[in-house]
């Protein structure tokens, strides 16, 4: 598995995909897993993280979804949470070369 | 085109229904993903970033009207209306639902076609000329022993549990347009002096973090030897190609490492264990009965030019530089081979809507003997069209956004699926390859500067073949960022050459005047007639680098 939040990263979410279609999907704070970014648990530190990571991992997991892992987020004054890196805002919103595509049609 | 027999029918019909019961215990949770995920990779269904992803083989790249009408079906029905044309000449759906797709197998079973061995580390799909049995100087369809290999790698017990995935291309004319020295395995099928056919064999050739031009291991093997052969550099290699690490696992790390002399005694040695008595040899019956399905179509005596076209192209400027670009001399007077390039101004490299796939068909049956043909440079061919054919099967490609031309121009661009689907990928392509091309959408321009092959990669896996581009591009990322590296020389032709990185990388706002700046030196460099490539290896990177990285 590829590392999806640099070394000390301070906020962290996590993902996977569903097992019936592949969407991306987000664990939550409610301990459920949502179709939107926006309803992410986001951890604080790295302890929190494993905890979360820990807890998006119940046994009968792979009944659901696939391989979750953490990933960064920043936090930012304007728009709250984002994604870190390109991979995961591609993957939260859907090809950029297809804007019908994917989450991002869905939300328009 | 070739039929399946009773055999092939129930060989894909059974593995289809294996395949509905392994989706159905995964989806009730009776088998882990675990257990799952190597049965789901065997049936060509990959998980990219958004959903899952299925491969479909197209047998070296060739199609029928009816196929091409299914992989429309099956774009419209479980996918959102579109395919991607891909450089192993395989179409990928980018979003099937998982628990749809052994229906979607099935309808494509009734077509003959499958996704098996479109993954994992067995001999995949055998990919070969677009041109075969319409170009003139070939020496014999390379379909006929690509259609044999196709056979013999299917289900080969043997060879089903390799080092790393395996590729093997033909090409049956000196012109290789199915890059054969970059595949585990190239064949290139040639004539002794005798008038005897048989097969020069180039072997561990191969992109990916360490690209190879592969070594040529015999001048000519015998017709009737050629499955013996392979199966001992087969044997060589899965007895000696290394398994500990996935990096150095591919046959070309074996040849390079053990060197070309040693890989050839071994193949050699290997070769004369294998028994006269018990060598595996096609009978000149089947060799017969399969080269029937490629015997070469119907087509009319007809004369050299066309009065009708001769008289279209001078009075649509647009449809002469079509006929120009994208349309080759086919072997049969009266006919001409047509390229359709997927790359339109701005649009994505390989992809084709439903709607197109249909229109494609539709032609295909009616004036192209039925065939259509997926090149490695993600475009499709029409083989056999009459010349006087050519302005009504243009109009309709027209109409239907498919009459870019821009066959080897610099906006006919390969590029992976990149950072917007793959999750392998480090940062997006096809976003490059639009940008190129709308930067130079300028036909005029576009001709002015000639013949050059960009090919763009998202990542060192090289399914953009970017090692092998005139102006080769690799998407890096660098701490969630993206940036491209630049390669010159590149070719993918008989002529063979991996390329060199002009050093430090760009950002993505950089990369497209970067390309400009490239163009602008070659222009000022460029002798005579000389290509982009050529001028490239006559003056070599020097004049080139000093102005990309001027200040």
């Amino acid at each position: 598995m590829a590392q999806h939040s640099a070394k000390g990263a301070r906020f962290q979410a996590v993902t996977a995909n569903r097992l019936t279609d592949g969407e991306v999907v987000y664990f939550t704070d409610a301990g459920h897993w949502s179709l939107s970014f926006s309803e992410a648990a986001i951890a604080d530190g790295a302890e929190a993280a494993e905890a979360l990571l820990a807890g998006a991992m119940p046994a009968d997991f792979e009944a659901h979804v696939l391989d979750p892992y953490l990933f960064e987020v920043l936090q930012d004054a304007q728009t709250g949470y984002q994604p870190a890196s390109v991979r995961e805002t591609i993957r939260a919103k859907g090809p950029t070369i297809r804007l019908d595509l994917g989450k991002q049609a869905i939300a328009s | 085109m070739y039929r399946y027999d009773e055999f092939d029918h129930q060989l894909v019909a059974e593995r289809v229904e294996q395949f509905r019961g392994q989706v159905a215990r995964r989806v009730a949770g009776e088998i882990t993903e675990d257990a799952f995920k190597p049965l789901r990779l065997m049936n060509g269904v990959y998980l990219q970033l958004h959903a899952y992803m299925l491969r479909v083989a197209i047998p070296y790249g060739t199609l029928s009207s009816k196929q091409m009408r299914m992989l429309a079906h099956l774009a419209r029905e479980y996918d959102r209306g579109y395919g991607h044309f891909t450089t192993r000449q395989n179409i990928q759906y980018n979003w099937p639902a998982l628990d749809r797709i052994p229906d979607l197998l099935q309808e494509l079973a009734s077509v003959e076609m499958h996704a098996i061995q479109t993954s994992g580390n067995c001999i995949r799909n055998v990919t070969s000329d677009q041109y075969a049995g319409a170009i003139a100087d070939e020496v014999e369809d390379p379909r006929i022993i690509s259609e044999i290999i196709r056979q013999w790698s299917t289900f080969h017990p043997e060879f089903s549990y390799l080092p790393r995935k395996f590729k093997i291309a033909v090409t049956g004319h000196k012109n290789d347009r199915a890059a054969i020295k970059l595949h585990d395995i190239g064949i290139v099928i040639v004539k002794n002096a005798a008038g005897e056919i048989g097969y020069e064999v180039h072997v561990g050739g191969g992109q990916g973090r360490t690209p190879f031009i592969a070594k040529k291991m015999s001048d000519f093997v015998p017709a009737a030897q050629l499955l013996a052969y392979l199966e001992a550099v087969m044997r060589v290699y899965n007895m000696l190609g290394r398994r500990d690490n996935s990096y150095k696992a591919r046959i070309k790390i074996l040849v390079h490492e053990t060197g070309e002399e040693e890989m050839r005694r071994l193949v050699e040695a290997e070769f004369a264990k294998i028994d006269a008595s018990q060598m595996l040899t096609v009978p000149q019956e089947e060799i017969d009965r399969i080269a029937a399905y490629f015997a070469p179509p119907a087509l009319q005596e007809l004369p050299a030019a066309s009065a009708s076209l001769d008289a279209a192209r001078a009075s649509d400027t647009a449809f002469d530089h079509w006929v120009t670009t994208n349309v080759v001399s086919h072997v049969k007077p009266g006919y001409g081979i047509v390229n359709i390039s997927l790359k339109p101004i701005g649009g994505i490299p390989g992809d084709a809507s439903d709607a197109q796939m249909d229109v494609i068909a539709d032609l295909a049956e009616t004036y192209a003997q039925d065939e259509v043909r997926v090149t490695h440079e993600q475009n499709l061919v029409l083989p056999h069209v009459k010349l006087d054919d050519l302005k009504t099967v243009y109009d309709t490609l027209l109409a239907h956004g498919l009459a870019t031309p821009n066959l080897g121009m610099i906006s006919d661009t390969i590029a992976c699926p990149g950072l917007d689907y793959c999750n392998l990928a480090n940062a997006r392509s096809i976003p490059l390859a639009q940008e190129i091309s709308n930067r130079f959408a300028d036909l005029d321009r576009q001709y002015d500067i000639g013949e050059l092959k960009i090919k763009i990669s998202g990542c060192i896996n090289a399914c953009g073949h970017h090692h092998v581009g005139h102006i080769g591009i690799l998407g890096v990322d660098k701490k969630g960022t993206e940036f491209y590296q630049i390669s010159l020389g590149g070719s993918a032709d008989e002529n063979a050459s991996l390329g060199d990185i002009t050093g430090r990388a760009f950002t993505e706002d950089d990369i497209v005047d970067a390309i400009e700046n490239l163009v602008a030196s070659y222009v000022d460099l460029r002798q005579g007639g000389e290509r982009f490539i050529d001028t490239y290896r006559r003056v070599g990177m020097q004049p080139f680098k000093e102005r990309l990285y001027a200040e």
